[in-house]
């Protein structure tokens, strides 16, 4: 068995209108590698699920994206995404906006198989306004309550970037927070990785890291080996969010032909040589995790 | 610094957020923003020491993590709190959280969404990121750096990110969920929203800052508590604390101008 994969053969999997969620939360781990190689390819009409950062802003700018389900769209330091915000307020797409924690439930619905998930989250507030679609349910017991049924949120893909990996599809993510990368995995059809390092056996190379794998292998259809592969996102631990980058990248949402100067300049090409245009290998690595 | 007595605007404030935790007990204190943050450091090293409270990342600490860069003095972990215990803890009901909202309403719903429709914002703000599931599940608090009718709205806040106590919210099968709201700190006044039927009542006045004046920048109207008192001037421990948990002096940007804390006459 052997999962590996090249970032074009993960694409090449893809198709126009696919439900895809992207792992990571606003610029922390998000599958960068594989986002660029859909930036380059003829994909359209997507549905991208995320608690989105830097990918759902160049998505968005690229015209990929046909229907947004988003807890947040974020850069944190930079706090509302500049291309996000950009294409909302020109209505480019349709927006479900979801409380963050809505968003949780509809993934743990889909991987559990429910229809839904009962919850109080999004009573009394305009998260029902923007998803008119959503139906409540009473309670069968004797409460009385009423619940929002959250729908699942059926994803036909996941792309994830995690630290290790192996050519099974085991992998490991460092880092103080898991986010919700296993919610996406466990929700998808098919979950592709990237990954910093790719080794045949991570149970005979890494066996004193168990505990940082977050979802199981038969959930990863495909790993591919992207190291540097989540920038300008943080990968936890080897380097932080290029803020450098990313200010460039902000001021030019608000330029006529912003998101071409940025797409020449970075995107287009092959991903090989795209830790050059970048400003360099040992530079990425080099970049601190920022702290509040 | 002259003397201990002289102190800003902000400094006050902060002293009168911390006021929101107090006989919180054992609650996760969020602070959201500069002065909320600082807030809730000063009420866990001062009167509410019980308070749970996070580094900003994914650690329970029990010493407040001080604005800017982290020395190598930084508090160590005591917890680990990443985003999905944030979640188990907040649906629970055990935490108390300060928001700095762009609109409030007169039934204390808030907005940090968007300007203008949901649908097609106007101008898209930061989305409705956990207001509505932490408006639901626990006390919220609320801090506004500037008290004018573009804050505290005279009709609905254009999007309800956050729950308030408008029935027309709630269709007529759903009863609705009770929502608790602590303190309004503005850079005018305390406020909260105890009077009958939840209406917005004044607390305490900040030094030199009149009832009119306050109902003049307010979009409705506003009640006097019973005894309207004057926010209290900080206390020297208290000024202490407040620049060592913000050593690189953040706070001085968050309220137009760094005012005084004391009006000149």
């Amino acid at each position: 068995m052997n999962k590996q994969m090249r970032l074009e053969d993960v694409v090449g999997k893809l198709r126009d209108g696919m439900t895809i969620g992207i792992g990571g939360w606003g610029p922390r781990r998000k599958p960068m590698a594989l986002v660029r190689e859909i930036l380059r390819s003829d994909l359209k009409d997507l549905t991208v699920v995320a608690y989105g950062g830097p990918e759902v802003g160049m998505l968005c700018a690229a015209g990929k994206v046909k229907r947004l389900i988003y807890g947040f769209v974020s850069l944190d330091f930079i706090p509302i995404e500049p291309f996000f915000r950009k294409a909302r307020e020109a209505g480019s797409f349709e927006a479900s906006e979801l409380d963050e924690g809505l968003l949780l439930v509809g993934l743990q619905a889909a991987g559990y198989k429910l229809p839904f998930f009962p919850t109080r989250v999004g009573l009394g507030s305009d998260v029902l306004t923007i998803n008119p679609q959503f139906r409540t349910v009473a309670s069968p017991y004797d409460d009385g309550e009423t619940f929002l049924a959250m729908p699942a949120i059926k994803l036909d893909v996941a792309l994830i970037h995690v630290t290790r990996a192996d050519r099974l599809g085991n992998t490991q993510t460092d880092g103080p927070d898991p986010f919700f990368d296993a919610l996406f995995a466990r929700a998808a059809d098919a979950c592709y990785v990237t990954t910093e390092e790719i080794v045949d056996r991570i149970d005979l190379s890494y066996p004193d890291k168990a505990k940082t794998n977050l979802f199981e292998r038969h959930l990863v259809t495909g790993v591919v080996e992207a190291p540097l592969g989540a920038h300008p996102t943080t990968a936890h631990d080897l380097y932080g969010w290029d803020a450098e980058h990313l200010r460039e990248y902000a001021a030019l949402a608000p330029q006529e032909g912003g998101w071409k100067t940025y797409f020449d300049k970075y995107v287009a090409g092959d991903e090989a040589g795209y830790a050059d245009r970048a400003g360099g290998a040992s530079r990425i690595r080099n970049l601190p995790i920022p702290t509040f | 610094m002259a003397g201990t007595h002289e102190f800003s605007l902000a400094e006050l404030v902060i002293c009168a957020a911390a006021e929101a935790w107090r006989d919180a007990g054992e609650v996760l204190a969020t602070g959201i923003g500069p002065l909320p943050r600082v807030a809730a450091g000063l009420a866990k090293l001062t009167f509410a020491p019980g308070l749970l409270m996070t580094d900003g990342e994914a650690y329970l600490v029990e010493e407040p993590v001080p604005l800017g860069p982290r020395g190598p003095d930084a508090p160590r972990p005591s917890g680990w709190m990443p985003y999905g215990r944030v979640f188990d803890t907040l649906w629970s009901g055990k935490r108390h959280a300060m928001v700095t909202p762009v609109q409030v309403d007169r039934w204390a719903q808030a907005n940090i969404a968007a300007l203008g429709d949901l649908k097609k914002p106007k101008v898209q703000l930061l989305g409705v990121r956990g207001f509505p599931g932490n408006s639901i599940s626990h006390k919220n608090s609320m801090f506004l750096p500037a008290h004018t009718k573009r804050a505290f709205v005279e009709g609905e806040v254009d999007v309800v990110a956050s729950v308030g106590f408008s029935e027309k919210r709630w269709p007529k099968s759903v009863k609705p969920l009770p929502v608790d709201i602590g303190i309004v700190v503005t850079n005018l006044c305390v406020m909260d929203f105890n009077g009958p039927d939840h209406a917005a009542r004044v607390i305490s006045l900040h030094p030199g800052v009149t009832f009119e004046e306050t109902q003049e920048q307010t979009g409705f109207p506003l009640l006097r508590a019973e005894r309207v008192k004057t926010t209290p001037h900080p206390t020297a421990e208290q000024l202490a604390i407040i620049r060592k948990l913000d050593p690189g002096g953040v706070r001085s940007s968050v309220i137009k101008g760094d005012p005084p804390g004391l009006r000149a006459a």
